[in-house]
């Protein structure tokens, strides 16, 4: 308010302005102070030193991380555990796009399906779906494709294979409530629209309603993603060679079994924070369009600090 | 109705009535729409007029009468005295002809303006992406807005959005254009573009159905004018005619509210 009448103009003859026309004077705003956040930071890092300290101090052998951080057993499983997490996920979100769209069908069939589907699969745990897999070999002695394969369920299902059957089609039944919320957030008039230019109903969704909806469902998708990769961890007990298997072989035999496990975890924690990043950068691009401008990258977000910090002259604004 | 200009009507209603569960909103609509012809809809909301309009392109369908467009019935195929649904290919198909420009635009928001031009004829037609851009380009320029093609919806203002809507629609080449209130959701200044657009359209001999409360733009533009109130045409004729001179009280009422 104050600010407003500092403005010089040539109205400027209110007149409870005091003395004669002098220059106007900038006038420098303060900011609300936030002491508190200061108080808190020193209790927060406080906290932060005592739990380190105490970790430190415990009986861990620290030393034996470093030893196995890059070891070869350590990163063949790590390579496992993304390659069942992206097939999974990939499962997972094909098949949860199909069933959001099934679930949305006007086709009573194909709808109900879907809801039976997503009841059944997002009812029960994954781990014990993961275990049903692997002893179908109960229910079907042989798996047969006619003249393409034939063989004994247990050698057709792989660890591999129960692995991704189990997590994937589990996944596909969560997906497809994370694919329809972003279907159905898709304006009416946009079907409309695109309807009335004469495209069919699968061209509407291909091309309009699904990439508009992938803005909605692609924050959603990022959070599978990295629940995924810590949920592959489940599959070591289908036999299966990923990460958090290795690392508790190698504590096995070398008897830094805790050691080990701190080493997944840190294994675990960088690859989710290379994942957040991917988001970031997909979020941004399923963005284009609905804002007028996009959200800055870190590294432009850099440039621009880095800027302002170059002609920060006064601080009257 | 209107004086039939020679051969078959571009629209012609007989009986139409819809309804939406228990609200009847049509209820018996019969009107004639010559080709060239802009035939502008008035009434107060709530009167039909809107979903007589979106029942010519079937995103709508009309619960008894004929409905026709160019002599095709519309999303029905006639057998003896019962009319069966067509599928959704074939529904797709008719749409081609039939433009429409929505209140509230229904851009694409995550295209581009020439890229919501190209979509239709390129998905649609199987035009190959050069002619579709050329004929694009051409028409963003109509609509004068070959500056924007670049932009996204978001970043044009609301005027600009349905001149591109406009685009957009006639990039399929159209034979008839539907228009459900073009202007009502746009600033007062930024209607008159968006009417100088359907103007020219009009004087090129484009058949225009136009929903609209822009009194002015009917008595100047429009060939005839129908008055609709509670889902029936209360009053039908020549603009100027019904405007200035209307019969029946309903519309008088109307009239003295809007003009």
């Amino acid at each position: 308010m104050t600010a407003d009448m500092n403005k010089k103009g040539p109205e400027d003859s209110i007149p409870s302005s005091p003395g004669p026309a002098t220059a106007p004077v900038p006038l420098k705003a303060i900011p609300v102070r936030h002491y508190g956040r200061y108080v808190s930071a020193v209790v927060a890092l406080g906290l932060l030193a005592a739990i380190i300290s105490a970790f430190a101090g415990g009986k861990i052998n620290w030393g034996a991380i470093p030893d196995y951080f890059f070891d070869d057993r350590i990163l063949s499983g790590m390579g496992q555990t993304l390659l069942l997490t992206f097939l999974s996920m990939a499962i997972g979100i094909v098949g949860g796009i199909l069933l959001a769209v099934m679930r949305l069908s006007k086709n009573p069939v194909t709808s109900s399906i879907a809801w039976f589907y997503i009841w059944f699969f997002r009812g029960t745990p994954v781990l014990v779906q993961l275990m049903v897999w692997f002893n179908l070999g109960l229910v079907f002695e042989y798996i047969n494709l006619g003249p393409i394969y034939k063989d004994y369920w247990s050698v057709f299902m792989t660890p591999l294979l129960t692995a991704l059957l189990g997590l994937g089609l589990n996944e596909a039944a969560y997906m497809a409530e994370i694919c329809r919320a972003g279907l159905l957030a898709v304006d009416e008039g946009q079907t409309e629209a695109s309807h009335a230019l004469g495209m069919t109903h699968a061209k509407t969704l291909r091309r309009v309603v699904i990439p508009q909806a992938m803005r909605v469902i692609v924050p959603p998708t990022g959070n599978e993603v990295i629940n995924m990769l810590k949920t592959t961890s489940l599959v070591s007990a289908v036999q299966f060679a990923e990460l958090l298997r290795q690392a508790q072989d190698i504590g096995q035999t070398s008897g830094a079994a805790v050691e080990m496990l701190f080493l997944a975890a840190t294994w675990y924690l960088i690859l989710t924070t290379l994942f957040s990043i991917g988001q970031f950068y997909l979020e941004r691009y399923y963005g284009r369009g609905s804002s007028r401008a996009l959200p800055l990258t870190p590294f432009q977000k850099v440039k621009a600090n880095l800027a302002s910090l170059g002609n920060r002259t006064g601080a009257t604004r | 109705m209107t004086t039939t200009t020679s051969g078959t009507p571009m629209v012609k209603a007989e009986g139409v009535h819809k309804s939406f569960g228990a609200a009847h909103i049509l209820k018996g609509i019969d009107l004639e729409v010559a080709p060239r012809e802009v035939f502008c809809l008035i009434g107060p909301s709530g009167s039909g007029k809107s979903t007589f309009l979106r029942c010519i392109n079937h995103l709508e369908k009309v619960n008894a009468g004929r409905l026709s467009v160019d002599g095709e019935l519309v999303g029905y195929r006639q057998k003896g005295d019962k009319l069966y649904e067509l599928k959704d290919s074939e529904v797709a198909l008719k749409r081609r002809d039939i433009g429409m420009v929505f209140q509230r635009f229904n851009l694409f928001p995550h295209m581009t303006a020439i890229e919501n031009v190209m979509e239709a004829p390129i998905q649609v037609k199987g035009e190959s992406k050069a002619v579709a851009r050329a004929r694009a380009e051409r028409l963003l320029d109509r609509v004068g807005l070959s500056d924007k093609a670049k932009n996204y919806p978001s970043q044009l203002s609301g005027g600009q959005q349905q001149r591109v809507a406009i685009a957009r629609a006639l990039a399929m080449e159209p034979k008839l254009m539907l228009f459900d209130e073009p202007t009502s959701a746009l600033d007062p200044e930024l209607v008159g573009d968006v009417l100088d657009v359907m103007r020219g359209l009009a004087e090129d001999g484009m058949t225009m159905i136009v929903v609209t409360h822009e009194m002015g733009f009917a008595r100047e533009v429009g060939d005839s004018l129908v008055f609709m109130d509670e889902g029936v045409v209360v009053e039908s004729g020549h603009p100027r005619d019904v405007l200035t001179n209307p019969q029946h009280d309903r519309t008088k009422s109307f009239l003295s509210k809007v003009l």
